[in-house]
């Protein structure tokens, strides 16, 4: 079976890598890139764990053919802080509680950095719209949906 | 298992190399065929990709509305034009699935998905389908009903009319988690009416059988008639009639037979 070659600019960084025939984003970045930020939750698109921004939109990098993404933009939460600095999300995630075991809060962050970077001061409701993709079987989500909102625009919500 | 990925620049050739090979899918927004290849199914050895612009296209310019196949979900949503379709392309997964998901891999997607083609079935929509033979037009409950062997066509685009009102086109997804979920049912409604009297009813249902069908004794009942309460109490009587829906962990089979009526006459009520 003949490999693929495959070039992206992954978190600012160009790469270059070759795939098998059907193999997934989220495997290639994990297993051929090494960024182990994204998580495998369920394979079937139902929990939100590999969750990935492909030129700015949220997508699961588990149901994206790893070849389609040639010549395009992949951000993951390994590519959020800014050197030492954690990105407004985290220390929100951070302060506010928003995290327990951890396993969903990288597919959590990509899908509220999605979000904050079109709607900068979103309400409750578009939080919670923003997040519905995402699975957590810790917090009970409002510790998350308060860290979105805390993070947002001056941290104020709309109500 | 490693595939075949086979990407080609038009939808022709994309067509003609799904026909050929009984092991080819076609790979759309990736949330059927690559969940596929996740649990490991062997029956796909060869995935057929088109980049064809053509398929992503839509068409808002007359009274019937056009959609490329590959159009997804949240393209649906920015379109003001096709706002009476806002409803079903909302209740489809959360963001990211809807920036993936296509509408033509919806009319691939069975129960308890598929909940876009409840609101195609219920507005008469035209399938068109590329074959090894050709392009032709179908309609969509034709699709349907033979959608096991029309893995080896390519949807090209789905068109309909667009409702003469707002309140013409109704949509509704019963779920047990919201915003996101699985359907329990999803209904949906065209009522055309003329001189205050329905005409051409369609009523749609998903999750109450096999495929996405009609209520066809529903659709009778409310024939000719304006959209009072005894009507709809006539069409919720028979919501259940040809259905057959099957167990899953979101609701039985006996559940769905008996909330069906209920949500039927909330619907046609206009109630929340």
């Amino acid at each position: 079976m003949t490999k693929t070659p495959l070039q992206f600019r992954h978190n600012g960084r160009d790469v270059a890598l070759f795939v098998d025939g059907g193999v997934n984003l989220l495997v290639a970045l994990r297993e051929l890139i090494g960024d182990m930020t994204p998580k495998f939750g369920c394979g079937q698109g139902g929990c939100g764990a590999c969750g990935v921004l492909i030129d700015g939109e949220l997508h699961l990098s588990c149901l994206t053919l790893a070849e389609t993404v040639n010549g395009r933009t992949v951000e993951t939460l390994d590519g959020l802080k800014d050197g030492p600095n954690l990105h407004p999300l985290q220390r929100a995630f951070m302060e506010q509680f928003a995290a327990q075991c951890g396993y969903c809060t990288p597919g959590m962050l990509m899908a509220a950095k999605a979000l904050l970077d079109r709607n900068p001061s979103p309400t409750r409701a578009e939080v919670i719209e923003a997040i519905s993709g995402n699975i957590c079987r810790c917090t009970g989500y409002e510790p998350i949906i308060n860290a979105v909102l805390a993070a947002a625009t001056g941290g104020r919500a709309r109500a | 298992m490693p595939v075949t990925v086979k990407t080609f620049a038009s939808f022709g050739e994309a067509a003609s190399a799904l026909s050929s090979d009984r092991g080819a899918r076609y790979l759309g927004g990736g949330t059927l065929v690559m969940r596929a290849l996740n649990e490991g199914d062997i029956s796909i050895s060869t995935v057929v990709r088109a980049t064809d612009q053509a398929l992503t296209r839509i068409d808002v310019a007359s009274s019937r509305v056009t959609i490329g196949a590959g159009v997804t979900f949240a393209r649906i949503l920015a379109e003001r034009e096709l706002a009476f379709l806002h409803a079903p392309a909302r209740s489809i997964g959360g963001p990211a699935v809807r920036n993936m998901g296509t509408v033509g891999g919806n009319l691939f997607a069975s129960s308890p998905y598929g909940d876009f083609t409840v609101a195609l079935l219920a507005l008469d929509a035209t399938v068109s389908v590329q074959g090894g033979l050709g392009a032709r037009d179908m309609p969509i409950e034709e699709f349907l009903q033979s959608r096991e062997r029309q893995s080896g066509a390519l949807v090209l685009a789905v068109s309909c009319q667009r409702p003469a009102s707002a309140d013409a086109f109704r949509y509704r997804k019963i779920a047990r988690i919201k915003p996101k979920g699985g359907s329990v049912i999803t209904l949906a409604a065209h009522l055309p009416s003329s001189g205050g009297r329905i005409s051409g009813a369609r009523i749609a249902l998903g999750s109450m059988a096999a495929t996405q069908i009609r209520a066809r004794a529903a659709e009778r009942a409310l024939e000719g008639r304006s959209l009072d309460d005894a009507a709809i109490n006539a069409a919720a009587a028979v919501a259940a009639e040809g259905v057959s829906p099957t167990d899953n962990a979101l609701g039985s089979a006996w559940y769905r037979r008996e909330i069906v009526g209920v949500h039927l006459r909330r619907l046609l009520s206009g109630l929340e």
